[in-house]
């Protein structure tokens, strides 16, 4: 956990200061819309169907029991008692007024909670791996650099009016659970050869209309000279990216156009006018920020206690625990993910209640913290194993123990139509309908790990293209529509899906799903090959043709 | 439109001449760019002080030869969510030395005023006579800022580092 | 359902409305007859050519205080008279959302 001093929280308070300013003058027309919509969309403010969403910045997806407690405050004062956690560790708020943001706000600065730059054409929440600090393997704790960068990007006066939004992530495993490969800026976090601390960067990965994979533009970049090179790049796209069309304005677009080469050379002549500048950072630097990053103190505890052995013959809590619970760096803790994809509900949810409740169940086991992951669950990231048992109970309790992650029913999906103003068509419902299709925790174990993602339109914001099966709603004729890709996936061995065939219309989705499953389960060599490399082994014909046969 | 300089509205010093119109032989004068390169030569020894208008589309390269003898660069904002002319005062400012005024142009607005000082700007020609006004008031709305620019503020990782290094000498 | 947001013509097919968003709180609200704006979907002012359909946006975005993200959107009109929504999209705005909530609204 990182804490907030006297600055940073000077920062956020000044800012729900400008930001109270900026709303008053909205409201006596002194701004107009024009004007203001860049101002609250800085704010995290969107305009949604039936009001205003406020997209709330869990910093790479950390977040203490005081914070989590905050934002049930806030889903219950300022809102309709429920949050959704989205694709980039962030948290909305569906039903909010604007004439009450400046108020929620103040109250979310009290526990270093902001939402600046959670939208508009500027820099955003860094994400990084929920399961940093704790992740068996880790090279080191990537937190301490997304902090370094979260710093770095907060109000750069430079780069606020970019060309379109920029996104970060940073990994440090070897398994990417940060999709670093789709991301403006993507880091991956490794000691060279001389046991120098770098990162490889890649550029230009991002989903929406035209979905590209990361390039990597530089193999090793020492972390002194990470902020340096990011302004280099971010200085390249401020003044040569496209900004006559917002749908070719990302730096995906400018990286193809000029070729990876040609770009990263742009990058590299400036970077080498500025690595000696000030944003050179040197040890100390890098060791502040990590001192004030808190760690647990851990017990020595054993990796088999006895209330595990005993908990054993309950069939309910071994299902739950072989797949929701994860090897933890530090013997006898453990990872536990808290799944928010109930049967029947809306994927990535939390009542107010369920999230007070997890704040105490945080501060009985987990030292007081809680992680948000990119696919739309929570995490407690240090349960010693002894205490799995009865927080199991609770968990189960509260309904976040569903024992489906990343199965088949551990559906990402955005809000969709029902919500978003951007959308052609729904997605939760569709989603809704998928997790009880699989609801039975056999059948959905049988067919093992399966990412399904679900987008209501082309900007993709459940990820779609990088979903096991992803499904993009889409309209014709005034219905709902939805194309079928399979074969994608998000981390380091990244890819775009393959369309299987013409779009489906709403009703036949979940029938589809099922056939795609099904034609799996039919060709796969071995029970524990997974889809994603049945699909890579065999290609999406074997599959349209059972999906298609009679369609 | 206001000019504002020195954190308070003035009177403008700087004449803006056409491209068509005859260019008068002393008084300052703002000129386009194109206009000035044409004749730069002989347009930066002028005995008035001549200022140019330059394009944020364009690189500064071509600019950095007379800086020295400019009287001031201006630099637009054709929209105030366009934000190359920030990476151009930047550039001005911290890479090129430039020390004369430093002027933003176009669509200038309160909310957008913090950045520019921070960027390099030190006038404004702002779009609403109220935010002009509201200059004063509105740069004092930050007093901590996280990333270096050309500006001379510390960081906040520096002044903490500071404060952590005073503390501990003071033991 | 394609965005309205991408509505760069003005052209209509049948019968519509024009809609926006409250400013202070963003609830879904139309456009009337009168110059103002209701929350009640009866009240709204229908069009049912292109130019008045253009005619009654362009007042209706030009009262940018009260309201913002004016667009026109297809109503449908019974034989009773009353007006419905014309279609998916201003179903979910007029009606609310097609799940049921988390906790009760």
């Amino acid at each position: 956990m990182y804490a907030y001093d006297e600055l940073d929280r000077t920062i956020i308070n000044e800012r729900v200061s400008e930001f109270r300013d900026q709303v008053k003058r909205r409201l006596s027309g002194e701004l107009t819309e024009d004007e203001f919509k860049m101002l609250r969309l800085q704010n995290g403010v969107y305009l949604q169907l039936h009001a205003y969403m406020f997209r709330v910045a869990i910093p790479y997806g950390t977040l203490s029991s005081k914070q989590l407690r905050a934002l049930a405050h806030v889903a219950r004062r300022y809102d309709r008692g429920y949050g959704h956690f989205t694709t980039r560790q962030n948290i909305q708020f569906n039903w909010i007024k604007l004439a009450e943001l400046p108020d929620a706000l103040a109250d979310l600065a009290e526990v270093g909670i902001h939402a600046m730059q959670t939208s508009g054409n500027n820099t955003r929440n860094v994400t990084s791996d929920q399961w940093a600090g704790v992740a068996p393997g880790e090279v080191e704790d990537p937190r301490i650099w997304s902090e370094l960068l979260r710093q770095y990007t907060t109000l750069h006066p430079e780069f606020s009016f970019l060309p379109r939004k920029f996104k970060f992530a940073i990994t440090a495993s070897d398994h990417d659970r940060a999709a670093i490969k789709v991301h403006d800026i993507g880091l991956r976090l490794y000691k060279n050869e001389a046991g120098e601390t770098g990162f490889e960067v890649l550029v230009g990965g991002g989903l929406g209309r035209t979905p590209f994979i990361g390039k990597t533009i530089k193999p090793f970049v020492h972390g002194h000279d990470l902020l340096s090179y990011v302004e280099a790049i971010l200085r390249v796209y401020n003044q040569y990216g496209r900004r006559d069309n917002i749908y070719k304005a990302r730096i995906k677009i400018l990286v193809h156009e000029l070729g990876i080469e040609k770009f990263a050379k742009e990058v590299e002549e400036e970077w080498l006018q500025m690595r000696d500048s000030a944003l050179a950072i040197d040890d100390s630097v890098i060791e502040d920020i990590r001192s004030r990053f808190s760690y647990p103190a851990y017990e020595k505890l054993p990796h088999m206690p006895e209330e595990l052995k005993k908990a054993a013959h309950d069939p309910h809590f071994e299902a739950w625990r072989k797949n929701s619970v994860a090897p933890h760096k530090v013997t006898g803790y453990s990872i536990v993910t808290l799944s928010l994809k109930p049967v029947g509900g809306p994927p990535g949810d939390a009542t107010a209640d369920q999230m007070d409740a997890i704040a105490d169940l945080a501060d009985k086991y987990s030292f007081g913290e809680i992680r948000v992951g990119h696919e739309q669950n929570l995490a407690l990231p240090h349960v010693a194993r002894r205490d799995l048992p009865v927080l199991w109970k609770a968990l189960d309790r509260i309904g976040v123990a569903t024992p489906n992650v990343n199965l088949v029913s551990d559906i990402i999906a955005c809000p969709g139509l029902d919500y978003c103003s951007l959308a052609n068509a729904r997605s939760i419902p569709i989603a809704q309908e998928l997790t009880r299709r699989f609801a039975n925790h056999e059948t959905a174990n049988m067919i093992g790990r399966l990412h399904v993602n679900i987008s209501g339109c082309i900007n993709a914001c459940g990820h779609h293209h990088v979903g096991h099966i992803g499904i993009l709603g889409v309209e014709k004729n005034g219905e709902e529509f939805y194309q079928i890709t399979i074969g994608g996936r998000a981390d380091e061995k990244a890819e775009v899906g393959t369309l299987i065939g013409p779009a489906v219309p709403y009703g036949e989705v979940a029938d589809v799903v099922e056939d795609i499953v099904e034609a799996y389960l039919a060709l796969r060599a071995r029970p524990d090959e997974l889809f994603i490399d049945t699909v890579k082994r065999l290609g999406v014909e074997p599959f349209k043709e059972r999906v298609y046969a009679t369609r | 439109m206001p000019l504002v300089k020195g954190g308070k509205i003035t009177a403008d010093p700087l004449i803006l001449v056409a491209d068509e119109a005859d260019i008068p032989g002393e008084g300052a004068i703002l000129i386009s760019a194109a206009r000035f390169l044409g004749d730069a030569e002989a347009l930066s020894l002028r005995a008035g002080r001549t200022a140019v208008i330059w394009p944020n589309n364009r690189d500064v390269d071509d600019l950095v030869p007379y800086l020295g003898r400019l009287a001031a660069v201006a630099l637009v904002f054709p929209t105030f969510r366009d934000g190359r002319a920030y990476s151009q005062a930047r550039l001005l400012r911290e890479r090129h030395g430039f020390k004369g005024e430093l002027r933003a142009t176009g669509q200038v607005l309160r909310d957008q005023f913090v950045f520019m000082l921070r960027a390099g700007f030190d006038a404004f020609e702002v779009k609403k006579q109220s935010d002009a006004e509201a200059f004063a008031a509105t740069v004092k709305r930050y007093s901590v800022f996280y990333q270096p620019t050309g500006d001379g503020r510390i960081t906040a990782l520096h002044r903490r580092m500071q404060l952590r290094h005073s503390e501990s000498a003071g033991q | 359902m394609t965005s309205p947001l991408e509505q760069k013509k003005i052209r209509i097919t049948g019968p519509s409305m024009v809609t926006a968003n409250r400013t202070w709180d963003g609830v879904v609200i139309y456009r009337t007859a009168s110059q103002s704006w209701s929350a009640d979907l009866s009240d709204a002012a229908i069009v049912r050519t292109s130019d008045e359909a253009r005619a009654l946006l362009t007042e209706s975005i030009a009262d940018d205080i009260g309201a913002i993200g004016a667009y026109i959107a297809p109503v449908e009109i019974k034989d009773s008279g009353k007006i419905k929504p014309g279609n998916l999209r201003e179903h979910i705005r007029s009606e609310g959302v097609t799940i049921d909530l988390p906790v009760p609204a």
